[in-house]
């Protein structure tokens, strides 16, 4: 597959989400974006992959693929989950260092920014800093 | 009763958001606030602000009157038999503290036990379990059926002369329950010990009358009974209070203080150290009178209909499952929705302009006995009405047909 960087696939999210103008239609496309996320093994769904400060419950796995950084993330929540899928294709199969620059403004421009406030208890923000965190470690990891 | 005339009085209430009528459901979390008490706090930061109990001149005279004309409000309206049994604190959370606090420190000891129940807000559980991990005490719970109702039989088997406190919650918040806090009361007191009753969710309903409950303590929050934040009262039983330790020290607390030895002023202000919220505390009258005014059998008969109503509706919806089905109930609706998480469910009504709370409401152990993740609640003040009940059923039908 050809790869894209995180400011093409930004892009494309923000095309998607243009089309839809009523929240109904952007909820629902965000919910299926959750529906098509793989569920997580359920092995994997422990404490230690829990992301704290969530409403729902959100699980998140990183793993090294090379030189690159790979997600794996799941939540009970269907919208939740919508969200996470989003993040986990921007972030995921990129390098730990395009991971930390990531720009991550194309949340404001489709239109559901109050998602990532801090003090919103879905987490998605929590979310955002775990898995700059996780890249961070394996670009020291790289490093050393 | 003039639903619309109330209406009103309520600014907050007035608003769209997303460009829609508000629908505020969220009444558990905290009420809105009349008009009068919102200019009440002002005309008190226009004219008359200025420390209590400490001045000579005439502005401290006139605040630390109104200040205190507050407290006499209270004792009338909850039938304290004494002026100073009316203590003020932040809110039932600080109440409770205090009371874990002081009175733990006077009167438990290493293998005392002290009696919360299942449905308690972590308000009512924490500071008991710290208590508990200090003095090498015991808590016990007081389990409860799969409707909410609590097991009284179990209660009378958990007292005994270890038993030194009993804290239970008077209206549950997670859901809706009110449980018989005259009959715990008398059996606490058969075995000796003293009962804390926590308020926070029965003050914006009934009227409380301290006297005829015979509770040793009680502590509500003002931001539920259409108050401000920041202010609370707890009320406690004068042979008790005189003999707890102070919990904070500080000024306004004291009688006299030496180096080598201070002594504490006497009640109600040994347990109010430093300057106190003034403005909140003067408009917490204002907003008991507003409800006065409304009336508390007015609100009780009203709030039973919306309840009602709700719970009809509630039921016709499929795939719904109330969780709190108790037979005395306040006006709190809490149900989970099959395939549906609640933020979910939460996330969409927020957009159609309705306002629940979704989540474990500060109270786990709740959501771990009916296992659910959360719960979506509606909860009702008298200012609601049958068409926001309508309006949250046909969101919810729309939440459910979004997800199939
Ligand atoms: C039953 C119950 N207890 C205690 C509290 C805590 O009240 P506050 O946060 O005002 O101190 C609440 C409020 O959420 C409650 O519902």
């Amino acid at each position: 597959m050809e790869r894209r960087d995180i400011q093409e696939i930004a892009a494309e999210i923000i095309d998607e989400f243009a089309f839809l103008d009523d929240w109904m239609d952007k909820y629902q496309h965000i919910i299926d974006l959750g529906k098509s996320l793989p569920p997580l093994d359920e092995a994997h769904k422990t404490d230690e992959n829990i992301v704290r400060g969530c409403q729902s419950q959100v699980w998140l796995v990183p793993s090294l693929d090379g030189s690159q950084v790979v997600f794996h993330a799941d939540s009970d929540a269907f919208i939740t989950k919508g969200l996470i899928a989003l993040l986990v294709r921007v972030f995921s199969g990129h390098t730990p260092e395009e991971v930390l620059n990531a720009d991550l403004t194309f949340i404001d421009q489709i239109g559901i920014r109050e998602h990532l406030s801090p003090t919103r208890s879905n987490g998605l923000n929590a979310m955002v800093k775990k898995m700059k965190m996780y890249a961070l470690a394996y670009q020291a990891m790289n490093k050393s | 009763m003039d639903i619309e005339a109330i209406r009103k009085d309520f600014p907050a209430l007035q608003q769209k958001v997303y460009d829609k009528p508000l629908i505020y459901l969220d009444n558990a979390a905290t009420s809105q606030k009349p008009q009068v008490v919102i200019d009440r706090i002002t005309q008190y930061y226009q004219r008359e602000n200025s420390n209590v109990h400490r001045g000579v001149h005439f502005l401290s005279q006139t605040a630390t009157d109104h200040y205190e004309a507050t407290r006499t409000r209270v004792q009338q309206l909850i039938r304290a038999e004494k002026l100073h049994e009316v203590i003020y604190t932040k809110g039932t959370t600080e109440g409770i503290n205090l009371v874990a606090y002081s009175f733990g420190e006077k009167y438990v000891n290493e293998g005392d036990e002290i009696i919360i129940s299942q449905m308690e807000h972590h308000s009512n559980i924490v500071p008991w379990q710290m208590l508990a991990s200090r003095k090498g005490a015991t808590v016990k719970v007081i389990p409860m059926d799969e409707t909410g109702t609590l097991d009284l039989e179990a209660y009378r088997k958990l007292l005994s002369d270890r038993t030194k406190m009993v804290a239970v919650t008077h209206v549950s918040n997670s859901l809706g329950t009110i449980n018989p806090i005259q009959q715990m009361v008398a059996d606490a007191h058969a075995v000796g010990a003293a009962v804390l009753v926590d308020g926070a969710q029965a003050a914006p309903h009934m009227q409380i009358d301290v006297k005829a409950l015979d509770v040793d303590f009680y502590v509500f929050s003002g931001h539920k009974v259409f108050g401000p934040t920041g202010i609370g009262i707890l009320y406690g039983k004068e042979k008790w209070l005189t003999d707890m330790p102070p919990y904070m020290g500080g000024g306004d607390m004291i009688e006299l203080v030496r180096f080598d030895k201070t002594t504490y002023a006497g009640l109600p202000h040994k347990f109010e150290a430093g300057t106190p919220n003034i403005a909140d505390t003067i408009a917490l009258s204002t907003a008991l009178e507003y409800v006065e005014s409304v009336g508390y059998q007015a609100i009780a008969d009203y709030e039973a209909e919306l309840l009602a109503y709700g719970t009809e509706k509630l039921r016709s919806i499929d795939g719904i499952k109330l969780i709190g089905t108790a037979e005395d109930k306040a006006s709190v609706l809490s149900f989970v929705m099959e395939g549906i998480h609640p933020y979910d469910a939460g996330t969409l009504l927020d957009r159609m302009g309705i306002a629940v709370r979704t989540g474990h409401h500060c109270t786990q152990p709740v959501m771990q006995f009916f296992d659910v993740p959360g719960t979506i609640r509606a909860s009702f003040a008298f200012y609601n009405t049958k068409e926001e009940i309508d309006k949250l059923i046909a969101g919810l039908q729309k939440v459910k047909e979004f997800f199939v």
